[in-house]
């Protein structure tokens, strides 16, 4: 498959749905691959398997408050910069470029670098939905090295990390995007071709390509019905957003109330940039990992949560995470009870048979 | 002279319509007047005014305030009319080269309004530290580079909201290089989110000839009149900015027309919650009134395939008024989306003319009484009936995307074209046509409150986010007093915060909107 301008629109649409609240705008990943590929051309996309096995994948993502990325733009050859830094290290080239996060402006914006590197996208990511640390990524469950840990600002700074282990590289990359204005670009877990295949999500670029192109054709909620396993949690209108700041991240809920079939319910939504936890009339109907995301009823499209405000009329869809997330260690990593809450996670489409 | 509030003037300029009322100090109309807006829009204006104070129920000298909406802004930039040449100017570099100014503008208008556009170093980050160092020379360069005419400039610093000290600097920079032409600073319009700040700032640069002239034209309709009264322009909240603030932010009236009506109508109708359809001559906005305000849109708008930021009435405009026009072909039925628009009392067949037009299928069907006029040629084979019936599903339609709930609610219809509205629409409960209607958008800029915005980021080290909320909130309402809102009915009408994430330490964006009546001057 090859991601040309026309092809763009679908996968932002997509990523907005997998990133689950978190991930940014899309809108700006969006024009910033369009820029890219209107400068450099098209960008493949690859299988894995159809890259050498000791080919070097590189997955690139940006991280930052989404308000300071909106404001400050990316210069566009940070990647280049990352990217160079990488090949002198393990003194070989980057074969392909990936998508760490799943989401928003981090599915779009590694198609603008791979345009401007002249290099094919690997199909797939590091999450399959959006998470809000880098070290919540599923080679971290398969012992793979998170570094060396490469991040980059519009300016030229470049910093190298290598840590002991993922929660460090964390540790170490926040200050310094601190230092860099609050945003900055990176790379994690660079690995070989044969490394990966079985250590990330595979197929996340032409799945989002494709749910994006159903979306803009045909009734939302069958779509990701059909696509996803998505079930509805809610129909209603946001009737109140309060959001506050704990250790550096922006946490917030919103409240919806149910309209129409759903008149009468009260949904609690949860999230620290991603939804985490829905809650209808108190009880818990889903929660992380599984994706929660909020579709807003103008132009069907999902909501990112800083963008989430009183008055709007919202569809609220969960559907099922990717399969390493439900095993032990996925849990113990991104389950409920690592985000402080109390809870036992169980399967949204569980949750949802036992309702119905 | 300083003189307490005593008759007001709403004055709404349309595509097709010009329309005038007077309210005494209770609300009451007093008088009202629709012409045609006219090509130059200087002598509609005119007419409408003379049509108010002529009757002599309104003595004109008794007139204290004035408002006006009015789509002219929005038109110039559909039609590329009088748009002034920008240089656009970002200070951002290195940062922000991934996307170029205008890289999201539709080529027509980009090539229409750019007098070139450059990224010189400088910007802001979000704590107010230095990006990089503004680089004043590379900015003269630019500007000496750029072939003449340039009109206007427009300036925008990554983080310029936060503080406008490179924007201003680069102003002075301006004023060395070109002289005197007018610079908007995106400071000055926009908040946090640069693309679409930008590209709100260089609408404006590009639309301050058009503002000069109608602003001018105003003031000499109400001299001509005998009116000597506070002018105000209504904005796309609804609410009012003093005429001086319109000529550097003519931007800002963009959005002002369905605003004015749906508040118009709200105020003839006393509902709170209802769904209105504007309906004129060359199209329909339908939208939803909460709590007696139009609902805000939640998503970026675009004013004519441009980005911006703006929060605006949350509104669906559909090709459909009295104006519109009924074709007929090989392909059968076509309504619009052209509209005979302000030629309507010439060219409509039921005004002696030889277009049909909704209003004459209107007529036909008996929903109006216009008079057939006696030279009015009426051509064979329009399908009137199916004409009527394709307006009211594509009415229908658009209600029905609009409403909020499936439950049944009321429709205020308002608008001059408003007699082609059918009596009952499948979904709609009541259907409401307050008197006054064909005027609810001038009585709607009559009925405008004064407002004042504030938006700051705060570093939560020092002080409580309490303290920061209670700031910002007393900075808008000293903000909407300096307007001319009178302080005792002053009241805080919208407030966002934003927490600012991955710090080490908490920021707070807050923005703050303050509303409040007409005080006296």
């Amino acid at each position: 498959m090859t991601l040309g301008e026309p092809d763009l629109e679908a996968l932002a649409r997509g990523c907005a749905v997998f990133g689950g609240g978190g991930g940014g705008d899309p809108t700006l990943g969006y024009v910033m691959a369009r820029e890219a590929i209107r400068r450099g051309g098209p960008v493949a996309v690859v299988d894995l398997d159809d890259l050498p096995d000791d080919g070097l994948v590189l997955p690139v993502a940006m991280v930052g408050a989404p308000t300071v990325i909106e404001e400050k733009i990316p210069n566009g050859s940070e990647g280049g910069r990352i990217q160079a830094v990488y090949e002198r290290h393990f003194g070989r080239p980057v074969v392909a470029l990936a998508v760490a996060e799943l989401g928003g402006i981090e599915g779009m914006l590694p198609v603008a670098w791979a345009a401007h590197a002249g290099l094919p996208l690997a199909d797939c990511d590091l999450m399959g939905r959006a998470f809000p640390e880098i070290h919540m990524c599923t080679p971290n469950l398969h012992g793979l090295p998170i570094g060396p840990v490469v991040v980059a600002d519009e300016r030229g700074n470049v910093a190298t990390f290598t840590a002991v282990d993922a929660v460090w590289a964390e540790r170490l990359v926040r200050p310094t995007c601190a230092a860099m204005g609050n945003c900055a670009s990176l790379a994690i877990y660079p690995m070989t071709a044969a490394r990966a295949r079985a250590a990330v999500v595979r197929g996340s670029v032409t799945r989002a390509v494709r749910l994006g192109r159903l979306l803009a054709a045909g009734d939302p909620l069958a779509v990701l019905e059909a696509e996803v396993g998505a079930v509805r949690l809610i129909e209603g209108k946001v009737t109140d957003v309060e959001r506050w700041t704990t250790q550096g991240f922006a946490r917030g809920s919103a409240v919806v109330e149910g309209f129409g079939p759903d008149a009468g319910r009260l949904l609690r939504l949860e999230f620290q940039n991603e939804n985490l936890l829905a809650l209808l009339d108190g009880e818990p109907v889903a929660s992380v990992p599984d994706v929660i995301t909020v579709l807003d009823h103008h132009g069907a499209g999902a909501v990112v949560s800083e963008r989430l405000r009183y008055g709007q009329r919202v569809t609220v869809i969960a559907f099922p995470c990717h399969p390493a997330w439900r095993t032990a260690p996925g849990l113990q990593l991104v389950g409920p009870r690592a985000w402080g809450y109390d809870l036992d996670y169980v399967p949204v489409e569980r949750i949802h048979a036992a309702r119905a | 002279m300083p003189r307490g509030l005593d008759l007001r003037l709403g004055i709404d300029v349309g595509g097709t319509n010009t329309d005038a009322v007077v309210l005494d100090p209770q609300d009451r109309v007093l008088a009202t007047c629709k012409v045609s807006t006219t090509p130059d829009v200087t002598s509609g204006i005119a007419a409408a005014i003379a049509g108010v104070v002529g009757e002599g129920a309104v003595p004109p000298r008794r007139i204290t305030h004035v408002m006006l909406g009015t789509t002219h802004a929005t038109n110039a930039i559909l039609e590329q009319r009088d748009l002034q040449r920008v240089a656009v100017v970002r200070i951002g570099g290195p940062a922000t080269h991934a996307i170029p100014p205008l890289a999201t503008w539709p080529d027509h208008l980009r090539r229409a309004v750019s007098a070139g556009e450059v990224i010189v170093p400088g910007g802001l980050e979000f704590d107010g530290r230095e990006l990089a160092p503004f680089d004043p020379g590379a900015l003269a360069r630019f500007l000496e580079s750029l072939e003449p005419p340039v009109e206007a400039v427009a300036v925008t610093g990554v983080f310029a909201p936060v503080c406008d000290r490179q924007e201003r600097e680069a102003e002075e920079v301006v004023r060395r290089v070109l002289g005197e032409v007018p610079v908007s600073l995106s400071a000055e319009i926009g908040s946090v989110g640069l693309l679409e700040r930008e590209n709100a700032t260089v609408l404006n640069a590009a639309l301050t000839r058009v503002a000069r002239r109608f602003a001018e034209a105003l003031e000499r309709s109400l001299a001509a009149n005998g009116v000597d009264a506070v002018a105000y322009f209504t904005q796309n909240d609804g609410t009012l900015m003093a005429l001086d603030y319109v000529l550097s932010h003519p931007v800002l009236t963009i959005g002002s027309g369905p605003a004015n009506s749906m508040r118009g109508a709200a105020h003839l109708t006393g509902l709170s919650e209802a769904v209105v359809a504007d309906i004129g001559g060359t199209s329909t906005d339908v939208g939803a009134l909460s709590n007696g305000f139009p609902r805000q849109s939640a998503i970026p708008v675009e004013v004519c395939g441009v980005r911006t930021n703006f929060r605006m009435p949350d509104i669906l405009s559909i090709p459909l008024g009295g104006g519109t026009r009924i074709h007929t072909g090989p392909d059968g039925l076509r309504l619009g989306p052209d509209s005979v628009g302000y030629r309507l009392s010439s060219e409509a067949c039921a005004f002696g003319g030889s277009t049909p037009t909704l209003t004459d299928a209107a007529v036909y069907v008996g929903r109006a009484d216009l008079g057939l006029h006696p030279n009015g040629t009426w051509p064979r084979g329009v399908p009137w009936e199916g004409a009527m019936e394709r307006a009211d599903e594509t009415l229908a339609e658009a209600i029905d995307r609009v409403r909020e709930s499936w439950r049944p609610v009321p429709l205020v219809v308002v608008g001059g074209g408003s007699i082609i509205a059918p009596d009952r629409i499948p979904g709609v409960g009541e259907i409401v046509r307050p008197s006054h209607f064909e005027v609810a958008n001038a009585i709607g800029a009559a009925i405008a409150q004064v407002s004042g915005q504030v938006e700051r980021v705060y570093h939560l080290g020092s002080r409580s986010r309490e303290a920061a909320l209670e700031e910002v909130r007393r900075m808008a309402a000293e903000e909407a007093v300096r307007a001319g809102a009178d302080p005792q009915s002053v009241e805080i009408v919208d407030l966002e915060e934003s927490t600012i994430a991955y710090l080490t330490g908490p920021a707070l964006r807050i923005r703050a909107r303050a509303a409040g009546a007409l005080g006296s001057l």
